[in-house]
């Protein structure tokens, strides 16, 4: 290929003279539609925010009601992505690791809560939890409460967040193979051994991946949460329904700080996601290079 | 593709096990709940509900504007892969991490930054309006809204493989008298369809049942700002359970068709690759 | 290895939230479960009646809220959202609690006084300031160019009152339900957005404004003005309206789960005291007793007043024949 390229030097040189234009006009165009479609939304909600001020800000956002609800979206994220992310392992494992007939329904299925409209994520629960139920009934002799109340909130998060870890790991582990993890066993390693100090480091940065989008996604759920959640102040509230709620409430300021708060979280995680990729990318450029 | 049955290492039971009941814990049974509630109508009841006019008023608008937002995407997803993969320029690292956030967001944060650009006392409605075409509560704006929600779709599944692709081979097409629009239909097109129609799907399915960020500027008119997963809720709201159900198994149906239809995809691409 | 910290460190974190679940509060606590526009008035209401509470010499007690649309919350209540109490837009959806929950008994109505309705509202119309569009009564409404805001009486109460309130109208001044029915979709035909709550309308309204007339609550209306100042709104009051009676209603299955009966009660009786009256009466709401009454009266303009049970013969009937599933309002958007 690269004796073509040289065979014809004048030719290359005015392709590329054609292309300085436009390439001129992409990245113009690209940070067009970056500016309309993701900026101006931010530069809105922030605008918003501080309207009256940095100290409406922060009494907003340090609030009882406010806090509450971000105790129970920290909740809602310390229980499921945990979940999730055994779950992504065993799935990923089984999937990458070995053959066997169904699989690709197998995968379709743990893709499935991604395509599920968060709507019908709620109302399964409700369907099998709620008073009028399967379990209703059940649960209400034994006074165990889901549906409109924590359990039921953090079901609905796991819900829609499991694809996320299995996702991320799945074609990373096909890559890798198994090669490794036999070496190890043949010099004698037990099947954790061999886990934790073969495969864990291998996937680690993936893994991380995986946990990070995971982690955006719960915590900012919406339309499933909102269905099991009874939206009571101060208890039943996660962050984004508490958002609903002030916005609802003539409080349009504060509605918009905890709005930038959940911003905020959510650009925090987008760094941490482009920490754990470039480490990706390094250890992929650093294999290739061996 | 090195996959083979490997007696060597461990686990197989366990995970597979695990992996099983964890999805039908979690994610099987309760769907089959929903599926079982609907089995309560008859088959005439449940044509009945899923072909009434505001059904299928509901059906089309989220279908159209899932669409318009797909294809929207198709578009720009498509310049913005090219261009953050092809070209180094000021603040491409800027636009590389900040393009997941319609992802990181809660939608309902989207919703309400959303609506209050696009009323017509916003930022842009401003401008619309003395155009004098509205956006916020009609499906323009339910399509701008899911277009925002469903951005990186596109974008993430194209990078990877356009980064795949050797620039040279483009430059010995050209080399070779090649113009650039069939550089375009003969080397890159074939390279990035199946990628695209990936993004695109995924992009359409998520489209369809998005909640959050619409209903705050969706208008929510029965007949022509009512989105599927709205009808879902006000059905739920009249104690009209089958109803709803019936709704959620006919969206269930078409996200598990157009999720297998991208699995299907990904097996080209990984055989073609 | 430190990603085995992380992996610990995450464990730890799921763990120590699992336990801040169990270490809920255990005082006296109550949850009220009402509809949309009457976030202040409970607010203020529930630190009075906390007050009276502990004067009684009981323990202090908390009153937690939820809000939504009306007929959300009641189905809500009965898919197991545990409320004490309910204090819903229309007896209509409280009767759903015992049709299809069987969580109380048919005739709670009865429990309380005027029908367990301790203040009444009605339906107003709020435009813009100097009133540009010239909206006088409900014939103004349908006149060409006019932006109607109100809610979706399927799933909000205050919308069909608004939407009664418009038959009533429209019944007593053509003659023929055929004509009320052509009327009200007149007037539907105008409406840009239809929110799923009264609030949402309400913010459609003032802070997004679109259109020109907000049919509203009379108390949401006042509080609109309230909030947004008198520069930029003004209300309208029709010459024919709906006396708009929001109920109350102990959950009785709940509260003797709870064991909370005695001070539910006390709660929703204490409404009717006048210090209730005066609260519901300063968040706009018409106090049932008449010393209150003539108190506000000054606030509340005269207006004449259908009444549901009069002319609609009750919820019962009401509910079925408008707002069900291929109902009179169902009609109305499909002949669209």
């Amino acid at each position: 290929m690269t004796s073509t390229t040289l065979a014809n030097p004048s030719a290359a040189r005015v392709a590329q003279r054609g292309n300085v234009w436009g390439r001129r006009f992409l990245i113009a165009a690209a940070w067009l539609i970056f500016t309309l479609f993701l900026l101006l939304p931010l530069y809105v909600v922030v605008n918003e925010a501080l309207k009256q001020g940095l100290g409406t800000f922060f009494t907003s956002i340090l609030e009882p009601d406010a806090l509450s609800a971000l105790k129970l979206t920290l909740i809602a994220v310390g229980i499921s992505v945990p979940l999730n992310v055994v779950f992504g392992v065993a799935a990923a494992w089984c999937v990458s690791k070995y053959d066997f007939k169904g699989k690709s329904l197998l995968v379709t299925l743990i893709d499935l809560p991604f395509s599920v409209s968060p709507v019908i994520a709620g109302l399964i629960y409700v369907l099998m939890f709620g008073a009028q139920g399967w379990f209703g009934p059940w649960l209400q002799d034994h006074d165990i409460q889901i549906v409109f109340a924590v359990p039921g909130i953090v079901l609905a998060t796991i819900f829609v967040t499991v694809p996320f870890v299995a996702r991320e790991l799945i074609p990373l582990m096909q890559e890798q193979g198994t090669q490794e993890e036999e070496a190890a066993r043949l010099l004698g390693a037990n099947g954790w051994q061999m886990f934790w100090h073969v495969t864990l480091p291998n996937i680690k940065w993936g893994l991380i991946y995986g946990v990070v989008l995971c982690t955006a996604r719960a915590m900012g759920e919406f339309g499933a949460v909102s269905v099991v959640s009874g939206h009571i102040r101060g208890m039943t509230n996660t962050l984004p329904l508490h958002v609903e709620i002030l916005y609802n409430e003539y409080n349009h300021v504060a509605a918009f700080s905890v709005a930038s708060l959940l911003l905020a979280l959510a650009i925090f995680i987008l760094l941490l996601k482009q920490w754990s990729e470039s480490r990706i990318n390094r250890l992929k450029a650093s294999a290739a290079e061996e | 593709m090195s996959r083979r049955i490997s007696p060597v290492i461990p686990g197989f039971g366990l995970t597979l096990g695990y992996t099983l009941f964890y999805l039908s814990l979690l994610v099987l049974i309760p769907l089959a709940a929903m599926f079982i509630k609907t089995t309560q109508l008859s088959w005439d009841e449940f044509i009945a509900i899923i072909s009434a006019p505001r059904v299928l008023a509901a059906l089309k608008l989220s279908f159209v504007t899932a669409l318009i937002a797909a294809l929207i995407n198709g578009v720009i997803g498509t310049l913005l892969a090219w261009v953050l993969v092809r070209y180094k320029f000021p603040g491409r690292k800027i636009i590389e991490a900040m393009i997941d956030l319609p992802f990181a967001l809660p939608t309902a944060v989207a919703g309400i930054a959303l609506t209050a650009l696009y009323t017509p006392t916003g930022l842009i409605g401003q401008f619309a309006d003395s155009l004098g075409f509205k956006v916020a509560y009609t499906p323009l704006g339910i399509s701008l809204a899911l277009t925002f929600v469903t951005l990186p779709f596109v974008v993430r599944t194209l990078q990877p493989v356009l980064a795949d692709i050797p620039r040279e081979v483009e430059e010995a097409a050209t080399c070779l008298g090649a113009k650039p629009l069939q550089v375009i239909r003969y080397v890159l097109l074939p390279a990035l369809l199946p990628a695209w129609l990936t993004g695109f799907s995924l992009a359409f399915a998520r489209g369809i049942g998005e909640y959050g960020s619409v209903i705050f500027i969706a208008g929510n008119m029965p007949m022509k700002t009512e989105i599927l997963p709205l009808l879902i809720m006000v059905k739920l709201d009249q104690y009209d359970y089958a109803g709803a159900t019936a709704i959620g198994v006919l969206m269930l149906v078409v996200s598990f068709i157009l999720l297998l239809f991208i699995n299907l995809l990904q097996r080209r691409i990984s055989t073609t690759s | 290895m430190s990603f085995r910290r992380f992996a610990l460190a995450t464990l730890t974190a799921a763990l120590t939230s699992a336990s801040i679940i169990g270490s809920a509060a255990a005082a006296t606590e109550l949850l009220n479960v009402s509809y949309d526009p009457t976030r202040e008035l409970y607010v203020e209401y529930n630190a009075a009646f906390n007050r009276y509470w502990q004067a009684q010499g009981h323990e202090s007690v908390t009153v937690k809220q939820s809000h939504g649309g009306s007929g959300k919350q009641a189905r809500s209540v009965i898919d197991g959202l545990r409320a004490d109490v309910v204090t819903l837009a229309l007896a209509g959806d409280i009767d759903e609690l015992y049709r299809v929950g069987k969580l109380i008994p048919e005739d709670w109505q009865k429990r309380l006084p005027d029908a367990s309705t301790p203040y009444t509202s009605t339906i107003v119309f709020l435009v813009r300031k100097g009133n540009p569009k010239g909206i006088k009564d409900w014939d103004d409404l349908v006149k060409p160019g006019v932006e109607v805001i109100t809610p979706n009486p399927k799933t909000s109460g205050g919308a069909r009152w608004n939407f009664l309130a418009a038959w009533a109208y429209a019944q007593q001044k053509y003659g023929s339900e055929e004509q009320a029915k052509e009327f009200v979709g007149k007037l539907y035909k105008q409406v840009p957005v239809l929110d799923t709550g009264a609030r949402g309308s309400t913010i459609t309204f003032v802070n997004n404004k679109i259109g020109d007339v907000l049919l509203a609550w009379e108390n949401e209306a006042f509080l609109a003005l309230k909030e947004e100042g008198g520069d930029n709104l003004q209300i309208i009051a029709p010459s024919l309206s709906i006396l708009a009676e929001p109920p109350v209603a102990v959950v009785d299955k709940n509260v003797e789960r709870k064991g909370t009966r005695e001070v539910a009660e006390a709660y929703l009786k204490y409404l009717y005291s006048e210090e209730g009256q005066r609260i519901a009466a300063k968040n706009f709401y018409r106090p049932r007793n008449q010393t209150v009454a003539a108190e506000f009266a000054k606030q509340f303009p005269a207006l004449k007043l259908t009444t549901i049970d009069g002319d609609f013969g009750g919820w019962k009937t009401a509910q079925p024949k408008f707002f069900s599933d291929g109902g009179i309002f169902d009609q109305i958007y499909q002949a669209h």
